[in-house]
């Protein structure tokens, strides 16, 4: 009997299993919810809170597309994905878009066949060290053990990095970054490398974080951006779309605050045709005329949640550097809207 | 001769010496010492070193637990606390971080109006175990309801719900009735687990009350199907429709009568719970849903394979062989990295179902691997003379088995089930490696990514490593007990 | 001819496939067949159903592209301008040795604790009662963890060996010192051994992707000699013993022809040791013992030894008593009692469990990632899936090594309890 019960659960479950289909956008809002990949934890980027609610500077892009697209940024969601299982779990479509800190490089674009929607965080990798190392460059390492984060491309490009400057080092590749931290307070290597955002996240909750510092070489560039599936255009328009409305509305001092405001009409024809006051740019991606006044108002523009999650008032301290706008000195450009 | 004697010897004893008290080396404390640590160089050495390592470790971490704080919002103000009250250089544990985060640690993101439901479904769990687990001791069984009817009678008061009292009375009502009609507890009790796993599934992952039991029905379908069948067509065919019956029935007949009963009922309480996601599972949930469940179907699982193993039908052998060796050949979290990379692959496309039950079936295969060999090895060591008196009596290969060599193999088998059971337990926390959040590293890093807690790391450890050490120990010694009660032998 | 082959048939009725005993398992057989085929059928039709889907192919080409990555336990020459398939034999290499030492340090702890949790110590009884029962129910992957972290608390770091010319004026000690002469380094990172080198070394032969050390070979000839000529002095002398009654004195004979050999090979290479030396971030020279590769050592050959230890004291336990009070009868003391008399019998009971849990030790080792240890669930399955997102492939590939190594262990483990199996005759 109990070998039928097994049967029957088998059974159970291959109703409940359910189907993605080339239109995401419509999976999306027939199940009245966006599954969104993100990191099973990254200090600032995504964490749960003491609630369990998902907090974070990935975690606000989720949040915007889902107002966009459902006008609810609740209805999202989160499911926690390490750097082994994020590839296929968006490739199965076991979730619509993944945004989990992840660098847009050539071969997952066109290799992997996934397609990215613009850049959310412009980061590159750093190299943390004891300040009493005496160390001032990473060029000054050579034969120091080196404790790296794995499943990224870290370890490529600190490979590169030490082969080109012709130094030898010692490699520690630690899953986690809690084993890292505690191998690297302990002194088992002399440096911590990751990418900078995550060191300063990672300086920050030392017991004395002026007792280390980060070196000032940048040794890759990681654009970090979401990422959804080749093939699905419409898809891949709304989310590039979506985060460029978080930074256009910026860029037009568009905030959260005075999105409502602003949406019943002002003098700049890009903001109302952005907020859908002229024209119907909505239509055009297959949602209706309000979709980004309610991408901004889900937590705020780029901006704001830059502030919000990681920013300078917040404990992990980052300045904007390259996340600022363009008509600040930084990379932050948003297409036109029109 | 004696009066001789007596002239001989010059002196006699007339009073006997008032007894002294033993050496002081040879009573009370001194002399257990000496019996028990130093009775020999090689032991005095051994019994030094063991005081030596328990100092050196008593050392080592009870500065650590002495300078505890419990009460803080993050590393921070702990640390803060410990150099306050301890002085700069004094290293203390920060409990605080469980204190907040417990909620998590223990459901993850179950929603936390519902924390009853789980509860709820643990506490059901002793109720559906009880009759099977203690069945000797019916006044304890009393004092265990007790506590688990006060219980339950807590948690619905508060959390406001009067749905668990209504389950629990519903459940005792059917006890009573029983014990009333004179039932034996154990054997007539089989059904009660399976009821039991319908109730969890459905207070655990909610929705409509039907859904369980449409798929119950199956079983009750099957079991009509048999019933009539057997005497027109005879036993071959009455089993096979009792297996198609069910699937035919989940398959087809199931959504429909779901879907009518749902519409015809309002979505309130006793027909319809608010439905929680799987992904929502985190924690101790996660662990003890899969863990569970796994027990509970790699045990029946491992019996078929353990027959088909000894089987006389060479191609029938040959697969039970060859899936039992290819799933013990492979490391579990190889067998995970197939539910979450692989599966996606060998069904067919576009398929996509919940993770969470990806993982169970893979775990319950690898325990169903392991359990066969355990029992492999109890059938191996039933004396030959077992089979030969049951096929003396004319039982047929089913008879003999569930009369004769299952009982006592199992009862041979059950040291090496239960540590199968525990190793499964233990192993649920692999399930991090494809990020499911496990209490012990995907909850922990999942909170260690917070801006309060991050830079913790021993605490949550020690903690979760204590909650699985307190349920896989109680585990054993429920084996040993149970190993003991059903021993048959006299030595 | 004709005759012969109906005479069955028209005695055969449908039914008896059923119903006849002798057909049923026929039957039963070709419909479990047939499932099975179709079962296969259907997964392989999804399989390449869907690889086409995603415009993917099977092909496991990508294990000659440059790997790209650092490991930092090679065993086997490794760089990172090596090919995939390479990082992954090293990596299986590093699973190999983790595995083999852990088996070897596992047995003997196991033993050890199962032996100690009978003795008539108290202290000593209760504490391996402990540590078994702790061990026991607490998952691994705790345990490897708590190694690692354990380790690099309490050892110290290489700068604290450094001393400075401020420290030797103010008469300071370094907060830690090498061992057994100034050869032995345990630090945080890992512990730093002497490296035997030769000065006038003969080169390498390369086997393969396997470059083997000809000065080892001789090295290890050399002893292998002593040790012949060794056992061959001693036979010869017990020989004369009895033919003559007399034993000539050899003990020196065999000493030199123990040593000898070596010695001479030894000089003739060159040899000496090369000690590690404090130079930068770290020592350099020498061999370094890395902390993952202890502490993941450590971590699992202690929870094994906690379930060889149950083992153990099950298979003593199940020697009858007579057995001891017989070989005390004999004259016999404790220690040799256990060695000569219980250990050889419980070991038929002691074996077949000790071969799960070796297969079981050889896949827990899978768990390396979790302190940076690079097995092959690191590099094949680790940053070698990441880099390619050839999952498929990787994970195939894995547990199809995995599946070879734990067939190879228990088969040879098989080989030996079939060896000591109780001979009845």
């Amino acid at each position: 009997m109990k070998k039928s019960v097994f049967l029957g659960t088998l059974a159970a479950t291959a109703l409940l299993a359910g189907y993605a289909s080339a239109a995401t956008l419509d999976d999306v809002k027939a199940r009245g919810e966006l599954n969104c990949g993100v990191n099973t934890g990254l200090v600032g980027f995504a964490a749960p809170d003491a609630n369990g609610n998902w907090q974070g500077f990935d975690v606000a892009i989720c949040k915007a597309v889902a107002a966009a697209v459902l006008g609810d940024a609740t209805k999202i969601k989160y499911v926690p994905t390490t750097s082994e299982t994020r590839f296929t779990a968006l490739a199965s479509g076991e979730i619509d878009v993944l945004a989990r800190n992840t660098t847009w490089t050539f071969s997952r674009d066109t290799d992997l066949a996934f397609t990215f929607t613009g850049v959310n965080y412009y980061d590159g990798q750093g190299f943390m060290v004891k300040k009493d190392l005496g160390v001032t460059s990473a060029k000054e390492l050579d034969g120091a053990t080196v404790c790296i984060q794995t499943g990224t491309t870290t370890e490529l490009n600190l490979a590169d990095f030490f082969k080109v400057n012709n130094m030898s080092y010692q490699p520690v590749a630690i899953q986690t970054n809690a084993e890292g931290e505690q191998q690297f307070l302990a002194g088992a290597c002399d440096a911590y490398t990751t990418d900078a955002s995550g060191l300063a996240a990672t300086r920050a909750a030392f017991a004395s974080p002026d007792d280390y510092i980060i070196l000032p070489e940048i040794i890759s560039k990681e654009p970090l951006g979401p990422l959804v599936r080749q093939g699905d255009d419409q898809w891949a328009d709304i989310n590039r779309w979506v985060l460029n409305a978080l930074v256009a509305a910026e860029e037009y001092g568009v905030t959260s605050a005075n999105v409502e405001e602003l949406s019943k009409g002002t003098d700049n024809p890009e903001i109302n045709r952005m907020l859908g006051n002229e024209g119907d740019l909505g239509a055009m991606i297959g949602l209706d005329k309000d979709w980004a006044k309610r991408a901004v108002s889900a937590s705020g523009n780029y901006g704001e949640i830059f502030a919000a999650t990681i920013g300078e008032s917040t404990p992990i301290g980052l300045a904007r550097g390259l996340n600022a706008q363009w008509t600040q000195g930084g990379l932050l450009y948003s297409p036109p809207f029109r | 001769m004696s009066d001789l004697h007596s002239e001989s010897v010059a002196f006699v004893r007339d009073t006997m010496l008032t007894p002294q008290s033993p050496p002081a080396s040879q009573a009370g404390a001194i002399k257990w010492l000496r019996e028990n640590l130093f009775s020999g160089p090689m032991n005095t050495i051994l019994t030094i070193l063991g005081v030596g390592i328990v100092v050196y470790l008593v050392n080592l971490g009870l500065p650590w637990f002495l300078h505890s704080v419990w009460n803080a919002n993050s590393l921070a103000e702990c640390r803060s606390a410990i150099t306050a009250t301890w002085g700069p250089d004094a290293h203390g544990a920060c409990w605080a971080m469980i204190r907040e985060r417990w909620s998590q640690f223990m459901f993850g993101f179950y929603p936390n109006v519902f924390y009853w439901r789980p509860i709820l479904a643990l506490l059901l769990l002793f109720v559906a175990l009880a009759p099977i687990l203690f069945a000797e001791f019916s006044n304890r069984l009393t004092i265990a309801g007790g506590v688990v009817a006060a219980l339950v009678v807590w948690l619905a008061a508060s959390y406001g719900e009067w749905l668990p009292v209504g389950i629990l009375a519903v459940v005792a009502a059917i006890a009573g009735l029983l014990a009333v009609q004179g039932t034996k507890w154990p054997h007539n009790l089989i059904w009660f687990p399976i009821v039991y796993a319908g109730i969890a599934f459905w207070l655990l992952w909610g929705g409509s009350i039907f859904t369980p039991i449409a798929a119950l029905a199956g079983i009750v379908v099957g079991w009509l199907a048999f019933r009539i069948l057997a005497p027109i067509a005879g036993n071959i065919v009455a089993v096979t429709a009792a297996v198609v019956a069910p699937v035919l029935w989940w398959y087809f007949g199931s959504e429909p009568v779901i879907d009518l009963l749902s519409r015809a009922l309002p979505r309130v309480e006793p027909f319809w719970l608010p439905p929680v996601d799987s992904d929502q599972f985190g924690g101790f949930v996660l662990a003890f849903v899969i863990g569970l469940t796994g027990i509970a179907f790699s045990l029946p699982m491992g019996i078929v394979l353990a027959l088909g193993r000894r089987s006389d039908m060479l191609l029938v052998k040959a697969l039970c062989v060859g899936f039992i060796e290819f799933i013990r050949g492979v490391p579990l979290i190889t067998l995970l990295f197939t539910a979450s990379l692989l599966l996606n692959y060998f069904l067919p496309p576009g398929t996509n179902f919940d993770i969470i039950l990806r993982v169970i079936i893979m775990v319950t295969l690898f325990s169903a691997a392991y359990i066969a060999e355990v029992i492999r090895g109890g059938l191996a060591a039933l004396p030959r003379g077992q089979y030969e008196a049951a096929d003396a009596l004319g039982l047929d290969y089913w008879k003999a088995q569930r009369l004769i060599i299952m009982p006592q193999a199992l009862k041979i088998s059950i040291p090496g089930i239960v540590s199968s059971f525990i190793g499964l337990f233990k192993d649920t926390t692999l399930v991090v490696f494809v990020a499911l959040l496990d209490p012990l590293k995907g909850i922990t890093d999942a909170v260690r990514a917070s801006i309060e807690w991050k830079g913790i790391y021993w605490e949550p450890y020690i903690f979760v490593g204590a909650i699985f050490f307190l349920v896989c120990f109680s585990m054993s010694r429920y084996s040993m007990y149970l190993e003991n009660r059903l021993k048959r032998e006299h030595r | 001819m004709a005759t012969f082959a109906d005479t069955p048939k028209a005695n055969f009725r449908l039914g008896m496939l059923i119903y006849d005993t002798r057909y049923r398992s026929v039957t039963i057989q070709i419909v479990v067949l047939f499932l099975f085929m179709a079962g296969a059928a259907w997964l392989l039709n999804n399989l390449f159903t869907n690889l086409a889907e995603r415009g993917k192919d099977l092909s496991f080409s990508f294990l000659w592209y440059r790997a790209g990555y650092d490991i930092n336990q090679t065993l086997i020459p490794y760089t990172n301008d090596d090919t995939h398939f390479r990082a992954m034999l090293v990596g299986l290499v590093n699973t190999l040795l983790v595995a083999f030492l852990g088996c070897v340090a596992a047995t003997i702890i196991g033993v050890v604790v199962g032996v100690l949790r009978l003795s008539s110590n108290w202290l000593v009884a209760r504490l391996m009662t402990i540590y078994v029962e702790i061990f026991r129910n607490v998952p691994v992957l705790l345990w490897i963890l708590v190694t690692f972290a354990i380790f690099t608390e309490v050892t110290p770091q290489p700068r604290d060996f450094k001393v400075t010319d401020q420290m030797i004026a103010e008469g300071q000690e370094p907060a830690a010192s090498m061992l057994l002469f100034d050869s032995v380094a345990i630090t945080n990172r890992g512990t730093f051994i002497p490296k035997i080198v030769y000065s006038r070394s003969l080169g390498e032969i390369h086997l393969g992707f396997l470059p083997i050390s000809i000065d080892t070979l001789l090295v290890l000839a050399s002893i292998v000699f002593g040790v012949l000529v060794f056992r061959a002095i001693g036979n010869n002398a017990t020989k004369v013993q009895e033919a003559t009654g007399v034993r000539p004195v050899t003990w020196w004979k065999r000493l030199l022809a123990l040593f000898g050999p070596l010695l001479i090979v030894l000089v003739a290479l060159g040899f000496s040791l090369q000690r590690p030396t404090l130079g930068g971030f770290n020592f350099t020279g020498g061999v370094l013992v890395l902390n993952s590769f202890m502490a993941l050592w450590i971590g699992l050959t202690l929870y094994t030894a906690a379930f060889i230890a149950e083992i153990v004291r099950a298979g003593i336990l199940a020697i009858s008593k007579g057995q001891t009070e017989a070989a005390y009868a004999l004259g016999l003391r404790p220690g040799r009692t256990m060695n000569l008399v219980i250990l050889p019998q419980a070991l038929r009971v002691i074996i077949p469990p000790l071969i799960s849990q070796y297969l079981n030790l050889t896949k827990n080792s899978s768990l390396a990632i979790a302190v940076s240890y690079m097995d092959l669930r690191g590099t094949l399955g680790g940053i070698t899936l990441n880099q390619t997102g050839r999952e498929l492939e990787c994970m195939l590939l894995m547990m199809l090594i995995y599946l070879v190594l734990s067939l190879l262990i228990s088969s040879g483990m098989n080989v030996y309890n079939n060896a000591v199996r109780l001979k009845e005759r």
